[in-house]
């Protein structure tokens, strides 16, 4: 079971032929052999979310999933949140609202709002606090992430 | 004057929300090795020996190394602080002999893959004879090292407490937290044989100084190490400080001539970089009968883990110069014990030694208020420094300089914020929902914060010829906004539009000289650097621009990165970038042969030093239920005023308090590193290490007050990077004293919920 196996993945609507032990994480598989670095590691044991992706439109966390279970899965990573060089509304919304200080948890924030928004486009408060509860933050104290996926929410409905 | 005062969005901000940012741990070098530590798994013992032979013989490995490798390196040298004695407490980069907590790095890994290297490292032997740890700095038995002693004060002490009507005495504690960074520790280092040099990424905080120390630790002149910050996952003290991995990743990149890569996991980085706080303090008031402290006497000891790391006594020096805080209290004297454990070692944490002193006076003034059945608003206001006193010199020194308070009117911020609660109205609304059964209480914490620590900061600002302006500075970006701030300031000293202004940080070999990243001082420092250095290319923008409009210097303008006669801007213009090319070599007026004695490029550095901090202040108000069967605190209300004499940005002022707050908060509520009692830290994870998450957080409402402006650097600002959390721990802990109706109750922080539980059992 040590020996590596080929794969293709799908990230972004783009394939990558990677080959990777079947230990290796689906995050270091994005990180280190797709070059996709936007996707972070804060925990690595699940709690706090900084490299969650979206794995066939789902939030996961990509640091508790092995790459070798993805194939076939439509995913994708913050780098594939901007279209034609503009913002995805929740990335403007973070901007405008100061909802990133250093920015390492912002990835995964972005990843959970926007996997959570597209299947439930009109949360209501206690919804969203619920929601955005699943990640860490350590620089903003989370006020200004909130107003910023409820100003994105809006967009996003638009 | 457009910019500073503005919530302007921040100009750093595209690259992160785009995933493009490059963080340490983000970078990749063909052909790097990857370190992996191998860390003591006992909080104290010999060290007898280290089998590395199967780890050095799987596939792949390329290096073990232990202390025998590295003997020729010193152990790390204190930055700040230094006070004579502690020089045998310095941690080495690779346990010698003795291993003392657990988590100390014993030996490293170097191999061709970072899984091969974890595989490698979990094959390294540590014959380990184990021993009794130390784990009790107050209690210990005698046998915890007391590193250093620390005794401050001021006044008749005694005479204080002669006569006194009432002496309120306490023992109050606040437990082992950090600033946990959502990004761990990392870093990346390259050795260049062309320029003999070693190049290392993933710096933070205090780059300069980490390059010196590296270098006169691997003996090479300080030239030879060039050390780079790159996106930087927050700071809070603990980021950016020399450890034993930063020096190990270089000289192992030297010796092996190829890149070494390393990047800790969270649970190294929770029980190997630094901790803070863990302190107890016994302090006693002399106090009037109207509540006025005549008085008080306070010991503390300070639980500094196994070494004295970088900081030195900085935390024990800060705590002991800031308890008196706000409060006049005309004598004063403090003993300040730093003790040694088996521990992981201590360093500073945001607000180092004013959360917890302000925990202890914020506590002792609300039992004195209590005690006298005296509001506890009134009994501070009553020991408040009065504005007319300003500035007041507090008699104490702190880092080596005497406490003067800069300015303030601390009266006028209570007013402002017993206004804003409409507290009597507020106070009445809780007695009511006591009186229905519910545990709800209000409880203050003011704060004295220190701010823009010197002695200098230094940058160069340079417009280019497509009239773009580049600030070049020493001073580090931990995430906290610096290259927004620092360029709201040139924009408007400079007079060209905010997105024509970029910011180089963190760069040794682009200026000989930097501070860095700490005690709330980039805005202070720099940005008055920045101020100076932007009036000086704007002189010479004029000078330049005077003999092409055929003006005066004096007549003209800078306006949107364009010279013009004042009161004219449709009229006869030169830009920025024309001006520069206009300096360039060889294009002055009289450009010919031999010395051109002119200074070329549009360009100016600027460099502003500082004797003296300067002194912010504020108060937090917590708002607290409590449920008498769980236990479970619920902050309902949290309320930061802050006056900071000037802001430049405020929506990042707004940012920096709230993170601040949920930190404060956490340490309050949620957070400690608890060990067992063999030594064994118990909060290895976010499972165990809890920290705030949004469920967690009540609405933070700011009061941002600029009252009282800094007469200590042209731009009037105090910084404002600490003052969330400073007295956060303060106000919560008397709230909920209040809520149970136990004003003596809360004596230590976090406060958990089974002592909630029994304080509400009675």
């Amino acid at each position: 079971m040590t020996e590596p196996i080929d794969l293709t993945l799908d990230v972004n609507g783009r394939s990558y032929q990677v080959r990777v032990e079947p230990r290796r994480t689906l995050a270091d598989t994005l990180r280190d052999d797709c070059g996709l670095t936007g996707t972070h590691l804060g925990c690595e044991h699940g709690v706090c979310g900084a490299c969650t992706v979206l794995a066939d439109g789902l939030p996961v966390r990509s640091c508790l999933m092995f790459a070798v279970q993805c194939e076939g899965m439509e995913l994708r990573t913050v780098e594939g949140l901007a279209e034609d060089g503009r913002l995805h509304p929740m990335q403007q919304a973070f901007w405008e609202n100061h909802g990133l200080q250093c920015g390492f948890c912002t990835p995964g924030f972005l990843m959970l709002a926007v996997g959570y928004l597209e299947q439930h486009p009109d949360p209501d408060e206690e919804e969203l606090r619920a929601v955005l509860s699943s990640n860490l933050c350590r620089c903003t104290g989370y006020q200004n992430i909130l107003k910023a996926v409820r100003q994105a929410a809006a967009d996003m409905r638009r | 004057m457009t910019y500073i005062g503005g919530s302007v969005h921040r100009i750093e901000d595209t690259a992160l929300l785009r995933g493009e940012a490059r963080f340490a741990a983000d970078l990749s070098f063909p052909g790097q090795l990857h370190m992996r530590v191998v860390r003591s798994p006992v909080a104290c013992g010999r060290l007898l020996g280290v089998d590395a032979s199967g780890a050095a013989s799987l596939p792949g490995v390329e290096a073990v190394w232990t202390s025998a490798d590295v003997a020729d390196v010193p152990p790390i040298d204190f930055r700040m602080t230094r006070t004579p004695g502690l020089e045998p407490y310095r941690q080495p980069i690779l346990a010698e002999g003795m291993v003392r907590y657990v988590g100390e790095p014993a030996a490293v890994v170097m191999a061709d893959d970072a899984y091969t290297a974890e595989d490698a490292a979990g094959l390294v032997f540590l014959d380990i004879e184990e021993l009794d740890p130390v784990l009790d700095p107050v209690r210990g038995g005698g046998r915890a090292v007391e590193a250093a002693v620390l005794e401050k004060g001021y006044g008749d002490v005694e005479a204080a407490f002669e006569g006194a009507a009432e002496v309120v005495e306490m023992e109050l504690a606040v437990g082992r937290h950090s600033g946990v960074p959502m990004e761990t520790r990392g870093a990346l280092a390259r050795y260049d044989p062309m320029t003999a040099a070693i190049e290392m990424f993933g710096a933070a905080k205090v780059p300069h100084y980490n390059r010196s120390a590296i270098a006169s630790m691997l003996g090479i002149p300080a030239a030879r190490v060039v050390l780079r910050e790159g996106c930087v996952g927050g700071g809070f003290g603990i980021r950016g400080e020399l450890y034993p991995e930063d020096v190990l990743v270089c000289l192992a990149a030297w010796r092996l001539g190829r890149p070494v890569r390393w990047v800790e996991d969270r649970r190294e980085h929770l029980m190997a970089a630094n901790h803070s706080r863990d302190q107890v303090h016994r302090i006693r008031a002399a106090v009037d009968p109207d509540g006025w402290v005549r008085g008080v006497e306070d010991e503390f000891w300070l639980d500094q883990g196994a070494y004295v790391r970088t900081h030195a006594v900085t935390v024990a020096d800060l705590t002991a110069s800031l308890v008196p805080g706000p409060y006049v209290w005309p004598a004063y004297r403090v003993r300040g014990r730093v003790r040694l454990t088996n521990k992981t070692p201590c360093g500073t944490y945001r607000a180092p030694g004013r959360y917890e002193g302000s925990f202890v006076r914020e506590r002792l003034m609300d039992v004195i208020a209590r005690r006298l059945g005296l509001d506890p608003a009134e009994v501070r206001r009553r020991n408040l420094i009065p504005a007319g006193d300003m500035p007041y010199d507090r008699g104490v020194d702190a880092l080596g300089s005497s406490v003067v308070y800069d300015s303030g009117d601390y009266e006028a911020l209570l007013d402002r914020v017993l206004e804003y609660l409409d507290y009597e109205q507020l106070s009445d609304g809780l007695a009511e929902r006591r009186a229905a059964g519910e545990s709800v209480g209000i409880g203050f914490g003011y704060f004295i914060e220190k701010s823009g620590l010197g002695p200098f900061d230094g940058v160069r600002v340079t417009v280019d010829e497509a009239g773009q302006a580049v600030i070049v500075t020493g001073v580090s970006s931990v995430g906290q906004g610096v290259e927004t701030a620092l360029a709201q300031i040139c924009a408007d000293h400079l007079g060209v539009p905010l997105e024509a202004v970029r910011v180089r940080c963190g760069q040794t070999d682009d200026l000989p000289y930097g501070m860095g990243s700490f005690a709330s001082r980039v805005t202070v420092m720099t940005g008055s650097a920045v101020l100076i250095a932007a009036r000086r290319v704007r002189e010479k923008a004029l000078d330049a621009a005077a003999p092409v409009l055929e003006a005066a210097v004096g007549d003209l303008t800078v306006e949107a990165g364009r010279v013009f006669v004042k009161g004219s801007p449709d009229g006869p213009g030169v830009t920025l970038a024309e001006l520069a090319r206009r300096l360039r070599p060889g294009a002055g007026p009289a450009a010919g042969d031999g010395e051109d004695d002119r200074e070329p490029g549009l360009t100016a550095e600027g460099w502003f030093e500082a004797a003296h901090m300067t002194y912010p202040y504020g108060l937090h108000t917590a708002v607290a239920a409590v449920d008498r069967d769980t236990g479970e605190v619920r902050v309902e209300r949290f309320v930061v005023a802050y006056d900071i004499g000037r802001a430049v940005n405020p929506g990042l002022v707004d940012g920096q308090i709230v993170g601040g707050a949920a930190q404060g908060i956490g340490g309050a509520l949620l957070e400690e590193f608890v060990y067992d009692e063999a030594g064994q830290p118990l909060a290895v994870g976010f499972m165990d290490y809890l920290m705030p998450t949004l469920h967690e957080m009540p609405p933070v409402e700011v009061l941002l007050s600029e009252d009282a402006p800094s007469p200590l650097n042209p731009l009037g600002v105090k910084g404002a990077g600490e003052g969330g959390i400073t007295a956060a721990g303060a106000a919560v802990a008397n709230a909920v004293a209040d809520a149970l109706g136990r004003p003596e109750g809360i004596t230590r922080l976090p406060i958990r919920p089974d002592l909630v539980r029994r304080l509400a059992d009675g």
